[in-house]
């Protein structure tokens, strides 16, 4: 809102995601309860009711999805979440609204696995995320907030996003984004709506409408996918996001998103003041990966380290990125288990030992 | 010129306006052309067409979208109800419909099917049972007889190795949220007529704020079951023993 600051509050994750959502118009919501995202379905179980949007809780992901289906294809604004078992059985789901190109905003509050694993944060389902996700030859971009602060930004972002490119959005979270309470000065906003002539609605005084991805006709199934990877491309020029901090000088360039970026921005100031020049770069777009700025990022520095939350998921893409130029560590956690700060600045020092041994 | 004034002209039977002109991609004989009808007829009667929307089920009929002429969203395997749920949810105005086979709603779709029921979802579901995976070439389905021969039980169903047909809709019946559930057929004209009353109803059930509406359609699969188009008819009153023709439920009377 123009010329009011808004008043800073203390903030669930969960919650904040839930109420930027409500902010940003989400129409309709559907979720089945799974730790640790309950408290996102429980607000809107709340909330949506109140401003006399749609609320379902559902037999099932596999429902939340298809009802996310159905209801985006007549144009609604839509939303689920979810949390890593619940993310593999929406996957078919969001292959079908890539082929049949329904907008929808997507939150995976990931926890560890695999299977049913723990519920302690982790970031366990980046290649599921960011490779796809379903079935079939499709991307999807992921939007990774690494406060609650910035996931509230990045909710109307994400509808955005996927309104434009009539696309599902994912925002990967994980337990202490979900869980966790931050103060924050809430900046709601509410994205435009655009026409939607593909929108179901009635075929009454006009033809009727279809929202597919089934075409048995390997032509026309091939032209439609050109046109999807068409789409892909233009998000990939368009849509890359990503943070800087302490690069300009970084003999060392560390990478991280989410969660694992706080902890490695605490590190860093740690490593500086024991003389070992580091810095962050976070990715905020997972998918498209912002190959370039890393690339340029890490030219001059040392060595690069890949901090996260998983076994070695993250460290794929950043390799794509840097090919081969710069020596690249990694060092993950899995299973719930988050370092600490001087966990990370001992991994930033092997690694520069590494890397000395390296560059000899 | 002759003084004999010729009667004058009457349509007594026309191809419904919802209904696409166009050759359908079923085979020779198949059940579906006649169910689309009377879904068009129905349609049309109850002047609804112009704000429908339907969900397409995966199965033969998924491209129903090209016979029918009302808006369309494909749902995955089994999810129509979800996805039918989604779209009633934030359309209000709209009337929902899922057309969906016995693989897709008695087998993959059972828990989407159920809740959507149990729920008392405002939608109408047109269920067409034919015993059989027709589009994947005539497996095991839950609502195959006993006994009966198909591609992945090239012995016959045996109870003991494959369960026994599926009641879904008698199950569906049972719930709360069932406004109307009946099961009709594509036998005879007479049930032909019959199942387009239930197909009415069913709709009314929606239109009037009751509940979840679901007819069965007993319908043949001649290639599927190895039978000629004659015989497939034939057959479907041994496929009546065990799924009985008739309404099973009308709670819309009820309050």
């Amino acid at each position: 809102m123009i010329g009011t600051a808004p008043e800073r509050v203390l903030l669930k994750g969960n919650e904040a995601i839930a109420e930027a959502a409500i902010q940003a118009g989400c129409d309709a919501y559907f979720g089945y309860p799974i730790t640790p995202q309950a408290e996102l379905l429980e607000w809107m179980a709340r909330r949506m009711p109140e401003e006399g949007r749609a609320f379902v809780q559902a037999e099932s992901e596999i429902g939340a999805i298809s009802m996310a289906l159905g209801a985006g294809a007549t144009g609604a604004r839509v939303m689920v979440s979810t949390s890593s078992p619940g993310f593999s059985l929406m996957a078919e789901g969001m292959s079908y609204m890539a082929g049949s190109q329904v907008p929808c905003v997507l939150v995976n509050v990931m926890r560890g696995g695999p299977g049913l694993g723990g519920i302690g944060p982790a970031q366990a389902d980046y290649l599921q995320a960011v490779k796809g996700h379903g079935h079939g030859d499709y991307r999807v971009p992921v939007l990774a907030p690494a406060s609650i602060a910035e996931a509230i930004a990045l909710v109307p972002d994400a509808f955005e996003i996927a309104e434009r490119y009539r696309t599902p959005v994912i925002i990967l979270a994980d337990g202490i984004l979900g869980q966790a309470m931050e103060p924050v000065a809430p900046a709601y906003r509410t994205p435009p709506r655009h026409d939607k002539p593909w929108a179901l609605g009635g075929a009454d005084g006009r033809d009727p409408r279809v929202v597919r991805s089934l075409d048995l006709q390997p032509a026309a199934l091939e032209r439609h996918n050109e046109e999807l990877q068409t789409k892909f491309r233009e998000i990939a020029a368009n849509e890359v996001r990503w943070a800087g901090e302490r690069l300009d000088d970084a003999d060392l360039v560390v990478v991280a998103y989410g969660i694992a970026a706080r902890v490695a921005r605490t590190a860093i100031a740690r490593a500086r003041d024991a003389g070992l020049r580091a810095g962050l770069f976070r990715p905020i777009s997972l998918w498209p990966f912002p190959s370039g700025a890393l690339a340029e990022a890490a030219a001059s520095a040392r060595a690069v380290v890949v901090v996260e939350l998983s076994a070695g998921q993250l460290i794929e893409d950043v390799r794509l990125a840097v090919e081969g130029r710069v020596p690249t560590f990694g060092y993950g956690r899995t299973g719930g288990m988050v370092p600490s700060p001087s966990d990370v600045v001992d991994a930033l020092r092997q690694a520069w030992a590494r890397s000395s041994e390296v560059t000899r | 010129m002759t003084a004999v004034d010729a009667p004058e002209a009457r349509v007594i039977f026309e191809r419904p306006a919802l209904l696409e002109e166009r050759t359908t991609h079923y085979c020779p004989g198949c059940g579906h052309g006649v169910v689309h009808r009377l879904v068009a007829e129905v349609l049309e009667e109850l002047g609804i067409g112009g704000r429908t929307i339907a969900v397409a089920a995966v199965g033969c009929a998924v491209f129903a979208y090209d016979y029918l002429h009302v808006d369309f969203v494909e749902a995955q395997h089994g999810r129509a109800p979800a996805v039918a749920t989604g779209v009633r949810r934030v359309r209000p105005d709209a009337f929902v419909l899922t057309y969906q086979g016995d693989g897709d709603l008695a087998a993959i779709g059972t828990a989407e099917i159920v809740h959507a029921a149990a729920r008392g979802e405002r939608i109408t579901t047109v269920f067409v049972n034919n015993g059989t995976y027709g589009m994947t070439g005539g497996q095991l389905a839950p609502t195959t007889l006993l006994g009966q021969r198909t591609t992945s039980t090239p012995l016959g169903r045996d109870a003991r190795l494959n369960g026994y047909p599926l009641p879904i809709t008698e199950m569906l019946a049972l719930v709360p949220g069932t406004a109307y559930a009946a099961r009709g057929s594509v036998a005879t004209p007479a049930l032909i007529g019959k199942t387009k009353v239930m197909l009415r109803r069913a709709c009314e059930a929606q239109l009037e704020d009751r509940g979840f509406g679901i007819v069965e359609v007993l319908s043949n699969c001649p290639v599927g079951w190895g039978m000629t188009p004659v015989e497939s008819i034939a057959q479907l009153e041994v496929v009546a023993a065990t799924y009985p023709v008739g309404v099973l439920v009308d709670r819309t009377r009820e309050g």
